[in-house]
């Protein structure tokens, strides 16, 4: 019992801290965008993320929750010795966390969900046996964080390529923009609750049949757009800049689509990310108070609660100033063409949190800013930093595994 | 703490073309105050105006270099670099023949001869309509690149551009009856005065012929 206890209190610090780690470094990312087109004042965009974070985390968290849970590491083999299994999850944590300080004190552009997976399958292969890894899943997983930026980007090029024939390249772009802005809020309400009502509430022990998925997400999405539409018809053309910069307002009417995106981004990377501070942790808590591995433990709905808390206390701590410098960087994403990389993005990661994906949100949004770039929408992208990323993707596998190895080694010596 | 999504955006070189094209205009609109001054002999006026038209020119140059450093080889851009490079540098070339003609006046300390000097004052101010006319082109280019280069903006650069190429020709007829009438006079001017004289006629008409090929160069950019 007491051991149980010493194991449940430590997951919770190391999977508290991953996620304040995450509210403070990478929430910037899923915020920035609608800060920098000044779509959301610094204040507002807190908010939004603190509110949609945790919705996201608690909503639709659980599926990507229980792939690092239970997904990666074959139980089965350790029913015997089931501290094994804690003693792993807790050195993958403490190696990703270690690994994510280097590298965010380097300047590696690293991503949360590469180290942790990585320092997963890096005990379970090493402390306890290759076989002990499902290969095949993590196979899944490795193809899913090619193809998720790659949707990603296909995805906001085709939408950003709407934007520009329905809307951009027309004589009047702002009577245009006042009429289809709001079919896209409905796009991108309906496509988030959709897919958060049908993949991610069974895991809160919700179950809604597909009908009434649709109708529901139908009906919340035209009452976003209604409210949207409200909101664009209250946006009065100023001639004075309009003269200056002739899509001005027009901005500003996506700057309203943009506070919806900003929501499903929110939502979208508190729905994936959330997992990575709290899978580690839910396995803990299950082997610990059952004794026993039981993949069959469902997750209790606070540790979700704890994971979503987390994230939003390291935004409000230190999140703050990344998204403010980050935003001040980014003013080539008008609204126009940050709405188009968000609701990419926010698409592509819910369709993989639902799906069980842990995928990196940060590639899957510079994915999507790729894909405006392709359709010809940002000014300058510095091609140098793409392929640093490649870089670090291929680097942060192998250090999360080596650390979690090491990790690993010291709590079997240590700990009870 | 370097971020990922902040360092993926280059520089853009938009707002800073936009920019530059700006002080090339105002840099071109000082010859209409230098020239006045230098027709009526008050070279201490001349002198002040020169001096400005120096630092912009030098404000001109900085920004042009600011800007190539800014557009490294790995940026991907919507439109060529090159291309860009090279209206960014036809830009420049407006204010470095406004230097240019007014270190010549201003060197030889230069009376243009009262015959023409009206007729000479207008065939600057067409020169400096056609700068303003490249300033009015080259300050759609953000919405160029919002638009991503197609549909109803390129018609309307297409527009300016055109209007630009009006205003030329309008400098080249003003030039040929410049040269005209200073014919008709040149035997009242000491022969070394009338040759530099010829030549400021020039290369004041250069100013316009590279607001026009600021025109070219947007154009080019039209057709991507």
């Amino acid at each position: 019992m007491e051991a149980a206890t010493i194991y449940i209190v430590l997951a919770a610090l190391f999977g508290i801290f991953m996620a304040w780690g995450i509210g403070a470094n990478d929430v910037a990312n899923a915020m920035a965008t609608s800060v920098g087109s000044k779509a959301l004042t610094i204040k507002q965009a807190i908010l939004v993320a603190a509110v949609f974070e945790f919705l996201g985390a608690v909503l639709a968290g659980g599926a990507v929750t229980s792939t690092i849970r239970k997904g990666i590491v074959d139980a089965e083999l350790l029913s015997g010795t089931p501290e094994l299994l804690i003693y792993g999850m807790l050195a993958a944590l403490l190696a990703a966390g270690t690994w994510l300080l280097i590298a965010s004190h380097k300047g590696w552009p690293v991503s949360t969900t590469h180290s942790i997976v990585g320092a997963i399958v890096g005990f379970a292969a090493v402390g306890i046996g290759v076989d002990a890894v499902h290969w095949e899943k993590v196979g899944t997983i490795v193809m899913s964080w090619v193809i998720s930026p790659l949707t990603a980007g296909f995805i906001a090029y085709l939408i950003y390529m709407s934007v520009q024939w329905l809307i951009l390249r027309r004589e009047d772009p702002l009577a245009r923009a006042k009429r289809f802005v709001p079919v896209y809020i409905f796009f991108a309400g309906f496509t988030i609750t959709l897919v958060t009502i049908m993949k991610g509430l069974k895991h809160v022990g919700l179950e809604i049949s597909i009908g009434d998925a649709y109708l529901l997400a139908v009906v919340i999405a035209i009452v976003i757009a209604v409210i949207g539409a409200f909101m664009i018809n209250r946006i009065k053309p100023d001639p004075k800049v309009e003269k200056k910069d002739h899509f001005y307002t027009v901005e500003r009417v996506f700057g309203v689509l943009m506070v919806v995106t900003a929501c499903s981004m929110a939502f979208a990377h508190g729905s994936n990310d959330v997992a990575n501070a709290i899978g580690p942790l839910a396995a803990v808590i299950s082997v610990a108070s059952t004794g026993a591995v039981a993949a069959k433990a469902s997750l209790p709905l606070w540790v979700l609660m704890l994971g979503g808390g987390g994230i939003v206390i390291g935004l409000a701590t230190f999140g703050i100033r990344v998204i403010s410098t980050v935003g001040k960087k980014i003013t080539q994403l008008t609204p126009s063409r940050g709405f188009a990389a968000e609701l990419a993005a926010a698409t592509t990661i819910v369709i993989a949190s639902g799906t069980g994906m842990p995928i990196s949100t940060t590639h899957t949004l510079v994915g999507a800013v790729l894909g405006v770039g392709v359709a010809r929408g940002i000014e300058a992208i510095d091609l140098r930093v793409v392929a640093r990323i490649f870089v670090s993707w291929v680097v942060t596998i192998p250090a999360g595994a080596f650390l979690a190895i090491v990790f690993f080694y010291i709590f079997k010596a240590v700990l009870p | 703490m370097a971020n990922v999504l902040a360092n993926i955006f280059g520089a853009s070189p938009v707002r800073p073309l936009e920019k530059h094209i700006e002080i090339a205009h105002r840099c071109a609109k000082k010859l209409r105050p230098f020239f006045s001054a230098a027709i009526s002999g008050d070279w201490e006026a001349a002198t002040a105006v020169r001096s400005d038209i120096e630092a912009l020119e030098h404000e001109a140059d900085n920004l042009k270099k600011e800007i190539r450093l800014n557009l490294p080889k790995s940026l991907f851009m919507p439109v060529p670099r090159e291309d860009l490079l090279e209206l960014l540098l036809v830009q420049d070339k407006i204010a470095n023949r406004t230097k240019d003609v007014s270190g010549i006046v201003m060197g030889r300390r230069m009376r243009i001869p009262e015959a023409i000097s009206e007729r000479f004052i207008d065939f600057v101010d067409r020169n400096i309509d056609a700068t303003k006319q490249a300033r009015k082109s080259v300050r759609e280019l953000d919405e160029l690149f919002t638009a991503g280069f197609r549909g109803a903006e390129v018609s309307l650069v297409e527009g300016l551009i055109e209007e630009l190429d009006r205003i030329e020709t309008d400098t080249d007829a003003k030039q040929a009856e410049l040269r005209a009438a200073l014919y008709e006079i040149e035997d009242t001017l000491k022969p070394v005065d009338a040759v530099f004289m010829y030549k400021v006629i020039e290369l004041t008409g250069e100013i316009a012929d590279m607001a026009e090929r600021v025109g070219r160069r947007l154009e080019l950019l039209l057709s991507h």
